[in-house]
């Protein structure tokens, strides 16, 4: 038996591991995506004051914060049925909208960029922010940077803190916006806008490259799964409020519903190999890690979305979605690496929403707060977070404290597909137990489509997942080593 | 203790969130004059450098490892004590290595009682065969291994000798800044010491501060989603739980300016052995009721004490292990 391991010490809301096993002839038996994961936040949730949880729940991830927050908020709203004045609504959802941006921002300039922008098959060496600098221009990179540092500071303007922000309670937020500060956030939109058009501006000139047209359409990374996302009256996509669409993998509608049937749809399936708890949809049930109609297999976050929606719900952004589905011969598509494009054609509609709602001369007014009258009971919130759909689904005991709580994180949703993408990528490039050396970028290409991790962050310094290989002989002997480390 | 010119670095993570680390992003251009400064030797978020490159070095060859997230995963307890033994400084960073964080209030369960909830009973999981996930999994192709799930979740200071924290969830960039700047300085504060902070109380440079009365009276404390407070006036004189009076500042104040209360992340004052037992006190000191009914009174509001007190602490409660929470 010949054991890869491979250690990508990246975060998939902690660390992560992949484990290939090969058969006898070298060829792979079984690849596993494990998540080494567990704080039990759903247990520290009960007996706390219930609006304690959206402060407490962001630390679930420091990457997206915000999602938790925003999620909370709309649990405790609906757990203390209290409405939020227009105002903040408004107020949740431009913060969230720049967010939105500024975290995909960060994922395609800086983790995805580099692959596409100096090439899948350049210089390790080069295939980093250093060789983003070169190819796109040192004053471009600089402007992207300064863009994402004012994106920042708008959160921390509106919400407290960029991360672990501290503005949302049930009924509303706890600072409403002035006049200076609109002005502020005019130039923060202007950016964001010039920010979605640099991405999309660079996005179209690689899919003029048809090498990366047939990389993205190969048959390396493609799963026919359900898709899932929020969506407004419209079935237009919607980062902060509407109801859960289901698609099948024709693109049909499966189901529509409002967040407070979530059990009815969605269930979670544990595996003894990992921490991470696998959602899938109940309709179908789950039929182990495979794809196809059958099986309740989802995917959510930017694919998921823009599958699962009619359309965008910005013109500029539609226009770039009419775009994507061209390019890549309809819809839906199942292409993993279309979550880059995906990626892309949100933050268009992240920026033309900031735009939209830091001009609404109701964003400045002072009524921001409606005060619960009523006894929390049950809520049950839902946002898109930029991985996908995140619920908060809270209860609350006579006391009114917390009495249970039960969260479905993005990457719960995405995980069973993860381990699709990861097995697959392996099965194909590991053949009578030559390892390619590809084998680590295409894997690494195969859970960076999924944004999936921290290392996006942490990745600005260095430009790369850091991977390492070993293969071992039957007696755990290392026989092989390869690493993407120079 | 005199530093080298280029200062070699150690960062690890334990159960923390990532927050840790954008902090450390968040430092912007500051971050590559750091960078500049020092020799990262081990940064598995975002270097290549596994455990046998930090097993290979001498003892002590490490100058300064940053450490965050507490200690809830057996891997996590192997490789703290790796760093520890080859480092000369070990920096507790951030709330949860510090003091044990929010993860921290888990501990108010047993670890069976996490685990029974999330894989069993949470509603949305079907779980017929009543899975769990275990440290070793046979399976047709091999062996899969995972880490253990701890008792209990420990700050850093309990697991290993640490010698400076550095606090807030996260650490602000100033913060963050500060505490680099003192240790590249070469001259080191008594061990023990809290980096890059203020040694006085996040109130007294509070903006709020000059409108706090000189002697709080509180009649009854109030619960922030049940009233708009007034934003220019010291939000703990208007009944909100603010620990701004017992927590340390240097955090800028970021909370209190978004309207909302300090809730300690940024722990405890010199010489304070047990933050939730100091708010405790000061919270009963303020209380302007006589008997025990008009206590009761004030105080009801407050029904779970220990989520505000030890929101950030818990773990580093004296008592911590000794209360456990029934199960209902």
């Amino acid at each position: 038996m010949v054991v890869v391991t491979i250690n990508p010490i990246t975060r998939l809301e902690g660390h992560g591991k992949i484990s290939i096993f090969l058969d006898e002839k070298g060829d792979v038996k079984r690849a596993f995506l494990q998540i080494p994961e567990l704080r039990g936040f759903e247990k520290i949730a009960i007996g706390r004051h219930p609006e304690d949880m959206a402060q407490i729940t962001p630390r679930i991830c420091g990457v997206c914060p915000w999602a938790h927050h925003m999620a909370s908020a709309k649990a405790l709203d609906d757990l203390y049925k209290v409405k939020p004045p227009s105002a903040a609504v408004k107020i949740r959802e431009l913060a969230y909208n720049i967010f939105m941006l500024e975290d995909h921002a960060l994922h395609f300039f800086v983790l995805a960029g580099p692959d596409f922008v100096i090439g899948p098959r350049a210089p390790r060496a080069e295939r980093n922010v250093i060789g983003m600098m070169k190819k796109l221009g040192a004053e471009t990179v600089k402007r992207i940077v300064l863009t994402r540092k004012k994106l920042r500071d708008a959160e921390a303007l509106i919400g407290g803190k960029p991360v672990h922000p501290v503005m949302a309670l049930p009924g509303g937020v706890s600072k409403p916006l002035t006049e200076d500060d609109r002005r502020e956030l005019l130039s923060v939109a202007a950016a964001g806008l010039e920010l979605a058009d640099t991405a999309y501006k660079l996005l179209k000139d690689l899919l003029r490259n048809e090498e990366y047209v047939k990389l993205i359409t190969g048959d390396i990374y493609v799963h026919e799964t359900y898709y899932m996302g929020l969506v407004d009256d419209k079935n237009r996509v919607n980062f902060y409020d509407g109801k859960i669409r289901v698609v099948d993998p024709k693109g049909r509608e499966h189901a529509k519903f409002d967040v407070h049937d979530y059990l009815k749809y969605i269930a979670e399936h544990v595996e003894p190999w990992t921490y991470a708890r696998m959602s899938y949809l109940r309709t179908v049930g789950w039929k182990g890690l495979v794809d196809g109609e059958d099986s309740g297999l989802l995917a959510v976050g930017p694919l998921g979305r823009l599958n699962a929606a009619d359309c965008m719900a910005t013109p500029r952004a539609q226009a770039a979605y009419e775009e994507m589905y061209s390019t890549l011969g309809g819809k839906p598509t199942h292409y993993t690496l279309a979550y880059h494009i995906a990626r892309v054609v949100e933050m268009i509609q992240a920026a033309e929403r900031i735009k939209e709602l830091v001009e609404d001369p109701e964003i400045t007014s002072p009524d921001v707060r409606s005060l619960p009258t009523s006894a929390p009971d049950v809520g049950i919130g839902v946002v898109e977070a930029p991985r996908g759909t995140l619920i908060h689904h809270y209860e609350a005991d006579e006391r009114g404290l917390i009495k249970k709580a039960n969260l479905i994180v993005a990457t719960q949703n995405n995980v069973a597909r993860m381990c699709l993408s990861i097995e697959k990528a392996a099965k194909m490039l590991i053949k009578g137990g030559a390892v390619d050396d590809g084998l680590l970028n295409m894997v690494e290409m195969a859970f960076r489509a999924y944004d999936p991790c921290f290392a996006c962050a942490t990745h600005s310094i260095i430009g790369r997942v850091p991977l390492k290989i070993e293969i071992r002989d039957h007696e755990g002997r290392i026989i092989k080593v390869i690493t993407n480390v120079d | 203790m005199n530093l080298p010119a280029k200062v070699k670095v150690a960062f690890y993570w334990n159960a923390s969130c990532g927050g840790c680390e954008e902090a450390i992003v968040d430092l912007g251009e500051d971050l590559f004059k750091v960078l500049e400064a020092v020799d990262i030797v081990f940064w598995p978020v975002a270097l290549d450098f596994k455990l046998e490159d930090v097993e290979r070095l001498s003892d002590g060859e490490i100058d300064v490892a940053f450490i965050n997230g507490g200690i809830r995963f057996s891997e996590h307890e192997k490789v703290v004590k790796l760093l520890r033994r080859k480092s000369k400084i070990v920096v507790a960073y951030g709330s949860c290595a510090h003091l044990g964080g929010i993860p921290g209030l888990a501990n108010l369960w047993t670890k069976a009682s996490i685990m029974d909830y999330v894989y069993l009973k949470a509603p949305s999981v079907v779980n017929e065969s009543k899975t769990l996930p275990k440290e070793i999994t046979q399976t047709d192709a091999g062996d899969l291994e995972l880490p253990a799930f701890l008792d209990a979740l420990k700050p850093l200071g309990q697991v290993i000798d640490v010698d400076y924290y550095v606090p807030g969830c996260p650490p602000t960039p100033n913060v963050t800044l500060k505490a680099i700047e003192t240790l590249l300085s070469g001259k080191l504060p008594p061990k023990g010491a809290v980096l890059g902070a203020s040694a006085r109380a996040l109130c007294d440079t509070c903006p709020l501060n000059e409108t706090k009365p000189e002697k709080l009276a509180i009649k009854e404390f109030r619960r922030p989603h049940t009233f708009i407070p007034d934003p220019k006036k010291c939000l703990l004189a208007q009944g909100l739980l603010c620990l701004g009076p017992v927590t340390r500042g240097g955090c800028e104040a970021k909370c209190i300016k978004a309207n909302m209360p300090c809730t300690g992340c940024f722990g405890p004052l010199d010489n304070v052995l047990d933050f939730g037992a100091r708010a405790l006190s000061f919270i009963a000191s303020i209380i302007d009721q006589r008997d025990e009914e008009g206590i009761k009174k004030a105080l009801g509001p407050i029904i779970d004490l220990v989520g505000q007190v030890y929101k950030f602490s818990l773990p580093s409660c004296p008592l911590r292990g000794l209360i456990k929470r029934k199960e209902v």
